[in-house]
């Protein structure tokens, strides 16, 4: 699939978006538009998560007497974890590959395994927090526990909601096939999926590492 | 379990007459109005050409009209002020008490921001921007109209407080520990959250098709430097909307938390830091001044060199100026609350940090000072606004300055001085910036002008209104009253007082006027038509085409070769005595009009309302009823629609004569 | 609108007539810009120097304002007319650098004086400070004197001429504390401590009020203080003691319940170390019912 045979933009058709030799060729195909766009959301959630994080780091040491975040966590659930989101990163982008070769076979299953792993990721999230808050470490007890289940939960809701894009992206790429429209959001929905590892990334290192450092 | 969470009859105010009667008159005129639409027949035309439009006119036109409604809202608000603490004095605990006092000055500092000032800026942005860069459309259209609805969702709900339950009484950025259940178990603060994080959810998506439109859709031979000032401004607003709403949604999420779920994050317990909550909001709220002002000086600019008949003096330092405002902007916000005792160092960095901000808009000021040298300056009404901002807005930057030295604030902190200089530069620098693009604009919007005496008067409304009505407020702030009193203590701050409440009253007159100014230019528009597209002689885009514009805005996306694109071409054009030769027209293909936004809203109204008041099961529904909307849209196939070559070629040709006479009549008058 | 609303509006008449009088009796001498102490003269020193300075480059650009936007009007021949002219070196640099300037000295008097006036620096003085403990409540001022063992509620009472040391917190939610003729304010917050040093020169009574929003009582958070020549104040902390009011646990959480335009009351004795434990939220405020908070006020007005 080239540029040349991409539909262009709505409403915005030069219909002649040859050089002008002006610097600038008129508006930019969908292909280019939707994605930026997209980017840009990307772009303003890691500034939510970046105000979720800075919250987390002031408030940290702030346990009111409760639990603190070497009593808490447990680095090996936790790296269980990152690797399941890490695979279902990388089939996501297999899946990409499929979709780009048309193949709906190896395209459904990839999803599939995708939405798996990231719903393992989230099992096991979910079985961390029942743990804590049995043992009465749940968010109402010091704002330290607040500002943590907020900032991972965020991330899990984050997931929580691709999961339930990808089911989706999954049933309309079965009923419509690969159509334009269709692989951009595709496009969109495996930056979506990286950018949340990416925020776990950076989760793992400043709440869970640095919180089980001796 | 109650089915209907906490919300009971004695939600609505039977014993308070004064919201009682103002939501059955609200209640009638809302009947009124939509019987009237029904009798006229004209609800297929509102819901095919506004409610579900994607053209980003129209759904500019609909953010100014929320925005104009909610003006008034907000004004009655502000006159009951006014008339409380010109009554509430010594013995005298006037008419409101303190619970319903606290409300409106809550209700009318929120409404102000987001109700009104906001959808006005976002609005001119709706309108003017793809016009000024040459193309059809926002990158996202039914996402623009999403984001109005779901602005409209939030004004639905802030105003559906007034008769169910109470709004706010925290001011209008709800401080923790006051805002907390434990202070203010009430509907309130709920109303006041609820109805921001739904509308901060379509300002960030505006957020994002602009800065999409703005960086990936721009006529061809657009280069950066070649963009108008005001989508340059807009560009930074956006930007800043981008890095600052999340921050929002995130402080009030927080706060939410700690009053649903018991979370302890600004709490006065459980190791809770209401501080932090200060920082958060105020990371978001200094932004949020720049992303009202920077367009506003965008229309200046427009304003400025149009009317002086010359080029924007400084183009690139302009440019230069409003990006570093925008970065600026983010690295000021400690310097509201200097009183919190956070050390010397701290206060002296943030304060000249916010001193520095003065310089790019310094600068600005200069730039359209020089815009009028050499000019020939014609005195419409925009020109009228221009001038009485500068002369405003320096003195609300002096007073701006003078809060940012630490030690001045240790003072003027939280008075009426303070009250005094935010009116100064929201009224002097952004309704006023409102008022010149509401004129300025109008003929392109409508086909006709505004009346222009009325026009005058309503400048002279706001101008002598506001002085009179703030610059009271700066000697009460220098005797040591502070703001947000529902009682006055000190008799002798009556006179002043008196005078503010006048001047309010002036305000109200040119609130009046506006309303008579639109009906009286509706009735007499046949007199008053723009055949031109081109009524003020414009040196941008949005004048090339006819007024109203087509749907699709120009039937060839227009070449761009200089700074000032439509400028230079008219010149030729009158040079010559000849338009450009004809083009090659083709079909054009636009989006469909889609239900999609306005139901979506309406989900999310109902969640919101739902969570509010605890309705549990109708908060899900709500959210459910969001995600199939959301899965009904993604299915369907037909995006666009094809408007055939013929009617545009036959279009264009229409307005190819029409500008051929003006063209001649321009060229006989040089 | 009730009764005494509507009798003021009918005095309106008389109230504009005592205006001009009013205005030019009490224009100079009111609060921040009639000082008593050292820093409310120095930040009103700053004020005044920061608005010259700026009046400098302001008055100026608004004359040129409104002269440019005259002379170059359509009508006036005799103005040269340069549709071209949209840039001049020269001019950017002026216009660059008169703001950069200005912001360069006024930067620098911010500096200093940040550094100077920092609220909680110690005053410099010949006399030892007398220390204040300060509570902001719902919605009243309860003032603590540790060395003295008395307390006294919307009453400050200090000494002239002598430094004053606050410490100031909330038991509620947050206030602001204020002496507008005495200088800097300072915001009390629940579960902190913020510091304070002010002074008065001369003898007087001064107003103080809340200038943070603390809810439904607030306006009547007013409270007044009283600088006493040092001598008078040794004799008024002699009588205070006499006061039969103690202020233990009862008399807090009595005082501690949602009120205002709370009439000045004296404490005669006070609990060692209240001030510390309402700052670490051992002695929480009276049993308030939730609720009652920011509710309609039905405290004793003064």
């Amino acid at each position: 699939m080239t540029a040349g045979t991409e539909a262009p933009a709505i409403g915005l058709t030069h219909m002649s978006s040859e050089d002008t030799g002006l610097g600038n060729r008129g508006p930019q195909s969908k292909s280019i538009v939707v994605p930026y766009g997209f980017w840009l959301f990307v772009l303003s959630d890691m500034v939510l998560f970046s105000a979720l994080f800075a919250t987390y780091a002031s408030l940290v040491n702030a346990t009111d007497g409760g639990p603190v975040t070497s009593q808490l966590f447990d680095r090996t659930t936790v790296a269980i974890e990152t690797l399941a989101l890490l695979i279902s990163s990388f089939i996501c982008g297999l899946a990409i590959i499929a979709a780009k070769r048309k193949n709906m076979l190896w395209t459904q299953m990839a999803l599939f395994l995708t939405g798996l792993f990231g719903f393992v990721f989230l099992v096991l999230e979910l079985t961390e927090f029942a743990g804590m808050i049995a043992i009465g470490a749940g968010p109402q007890r010091s704002a330290f526990l607040s500002s943590f289940f907020t900032l991972v939960g965020c991330h899990g809701a984050h997931v929580t909601c691709g999961l339930l894009w990808l089911g989706t992206m999954m049933a309309q790429i079965w009923a419509k096939g690969f159509q334009q429209h269709i692989m951009r959001r595709l496009l969109c929905f495996s930056i979506f999926w990286h950018a949340l590892d990416i925020i776990w990334v950076a989760i793992f290192t400043i709440v869970y590492l640095i919180g089980t450092l001796p | 379990m109650n089915l209907f969470g906490r919300l009971t009859w004695d939600a609505i105010p039977f014993n308070q007459p004064i919201p009682l009667i103002t939501s059955l008159v609200v209640l009638i005129a809302i009947a009124g109005i939509a019987i009237w639409v029904t009798v006229k027949g004209w609800w297929p035309y509102l819901w095919n050409e506004y409610i579900t439009s994607t053209d980003h006119k129209r759904i500019g036109i609909m953010y100014i009209v929320l925005a104009l409604v909610m003006l008034v809202r907000g004004f009655a608000d502000a006159i009951m002020m006014r008339a409380q603490q010109a009554l509430a004095i010594g013995a005298s605990q006037g008419y409101l008490p303190p619970e319903h006092y606290n409300q409106i000055f809550s209700a009318h500092g929120t409404i102000m921001i987001f109700f009104v000032a906001m959808p006005f800026v976002i609005g001119f942005m709706n309108f003017v921007v793809p016009l000024q860069l040459g193309v059809r459309d926002v990158a996202f259209p039914t996402m623009n109209n999403a984001s109005f609805w779901l602005t409209a969702s939030g004004v639905l709900l802030v105003n559906l407080s007034l008769f169910l339950g109470e709004f706010a009484r925290t001011g209008w950025l709800a401080f923790p520990p006051l805002s907390e259940k434990a202070f203010s178990p009430g509907v309130g603060v709920d109303y006041y959250l609820v109805a921001l994080q739904i509308s901060g959810v379509g300002t960030l998506l505006t957020a994002v098709n602009f800065v999409t439109t703005i960086l990936k859709t721009r006529a061809p031979g657009m280069s950066y430097l070649r963009m108008p000032i005001f989508c340059w401004t807009a560009l930074a607003s956006n930007l800043l909307i981008l890095a600052a709403f999340p921050v929002l949604t995130v402080t009030l999420g927080l706060l939410m938390l700690d009053r649903y779920l018991g979370f302890h994050f600004f709490t006065n317990d459980g190791g809770g830091n209401s501080m932090l909550y200060m920082n958060l909001i105020w990371v978001w709220g200094h932004p949020e001044v720049y992303i009202l002002v920077l367009p506003a000086f965008g229309i200046y600019s427009e304003v400025a060199a149009t009317f002086s008949g010359k080029p924007l003096f400084g183009y690139r330092s302009m440019v230069f100026a409003t990006l570093a405002i925008c970065i600026i902007s983010f690295c000021v916000w400690l310097h509201h609350f200097f009183t919190m005792g956070a050390g010397a160092d701290v206060n002296a960095v943030f304060g000249i940090a916010s001193m520095v901000i003065a310089v790019p808009t310094g600068v600005k000021i200069y730039n359209w000072l020089f815009t009028m040298f050499g000019g020939r300056v014609r005195f419409n009404v925009p020109m009228y606004y221009l001038i009485g901002f500068m002369l405003t807005f320096v003195i609300g930057g002096l007073t701006g300055v003078l809060l940012a030295i630490p030690p001045v604030d240790f003072v003027v902190h939280n008075s009426l001085f303070l009250v005094a200089h935010f009116h100064q530069v929201i009224i002097g620098g952004v309704v006023f910036a409102i008022m010149a693009g509401y004129t300025y604009w109008f003929p392109k919007a409508f086909g006709f002008m505004l009346d222009e005496r009325l026009g005058k008067a309503i400048f002279w409304c706001w101008f002598i209104g506001f002085h009179l009505a703030f610059m009271p407020l700066y000697v009460l702030g220098f005797w040591g009253a502070t703001r947000r009193m529902q009682h006055i203590p000190d008799p002798t701050w009556a006179p002043w007082l008196d005078v503010a409440f006048v001047g309010a009253a002036i305000i109200g007159l040119g609130i009046v006027l506006t309303v008579v100014q639109l009906v009286y230019s509706i009735r007499t528009r046949d007199q008053r038509r723009d055949v031109t597209g081109d009524p003020w002689d414009g040196r941008t885009l949005e004048w090339l085409t006819l007024s109203p514009p087509p749907h699709y805005n120009f039937a060839v996306l227009p070449d761009v070769h200089g700074e000032e694109a439509y400028w230079t071409r008219k010149q030729t054009a009158i040079k010559l005595d000849q338009l450009i030769e004809e083009p090659k027209y083709q079909a054009i293909e636009m989006p469909v009009n889609t239900p999609t936004g306005v139901i979506v809203a309406f989900f999310a109204s109902l969640c919101g309302f739902a969570i509010i008041w605890y309705i549990w099961w109708l908060a899900i529904l709500g959210l459910i009823g969001a995600f199939a909307v959301f899965v009904w849209y993604a299915w369907r196939d037909e995006h666009e629609h094809i408007i055939p070559v013929d009617e545009v070629r036959t279009n264009a040709r229409e307005r190819r004569r029409i500008r051929m006479e003006h063209l001649h009549e321009l060229s006989q008058s040089t | 609108m009730n009764r005494s609303g509507w009798h003021r509006l009918g005095t309106t008449r008389r109230t504009i007539a005592a205006t001009v009088v009013v205005l030019l009796t009490s224009a100079c001498n009111r609060g921040i810009l009639d000082p008593v102490g050292p820093v409310a003269s120095a930040e009103k020193q700053i004020l005044i120097n920061s608005t010259a300075i700026m009046l400098a480059i302001i008055i100026p650009t608004m004359i040129a304002t409104v002269v440019f936007a005259w002379w170059f009007r359509r009508g006036n021949t005799k103005a040269k007319y340069r549709p071209e002219w949209e840039y001049s070196g020269a001019i950017e640099m002026v216009v660059w650098s008169v703001p950069a300037l200005t912001v360069m000295l006024l930067g620098g008097i911010a500096w200093i004086g940040s550094h100077d006036l920092e609220p909680s620096k110690p005053l410099k003085s010949a006399n030892p400070p007398l220390k204040v403990d300060v509570v902001s409540l719902d919605w009243k001022w309860l003032f603590i004197y540790p060395d003295q063992g008395v307390a006294t509620v919307n009453q400050l009472v200090v000494p002239a001429g002598t430094p004053v040391s606050f410490r100031l917190t909330s038991a509620t939610v947050w206030n602001s504390f204020f002496v507008p003729q005495m200088g800097s304010m300072i915001y009390t917050m629940p579960r902190m401590t913020t510091r304070l040093n002010l002074q008065a020169d001369r003898p007087g009574v001064y107003n103080g009020l809340s200038s943070h929003f603390s809810g439904d009582g607030f306006p009547g958070m007013q409270f007044q203080v009283q600088a006493l020549p040092p001598d008078q104040f040794a004799m008024w902390a002699q009588g205070a003691r006499g006061s039969s009011l103690k202020l233990d646990g009862a008399g807090y959480s009595a005082l501690s319940r949602p009120s205002s335009y709370v009439k000045p009351m004296t404490y005669g004795a006070v609990a060692p170390g209240l001030f510390d434990a309402i700052v670490a939220d051992r002695v929480p405020p009276g049993p308030v019912p939730p609720g009652e908070h920011n509710q309609p006020v039905n405290g004793t007005k003064a």
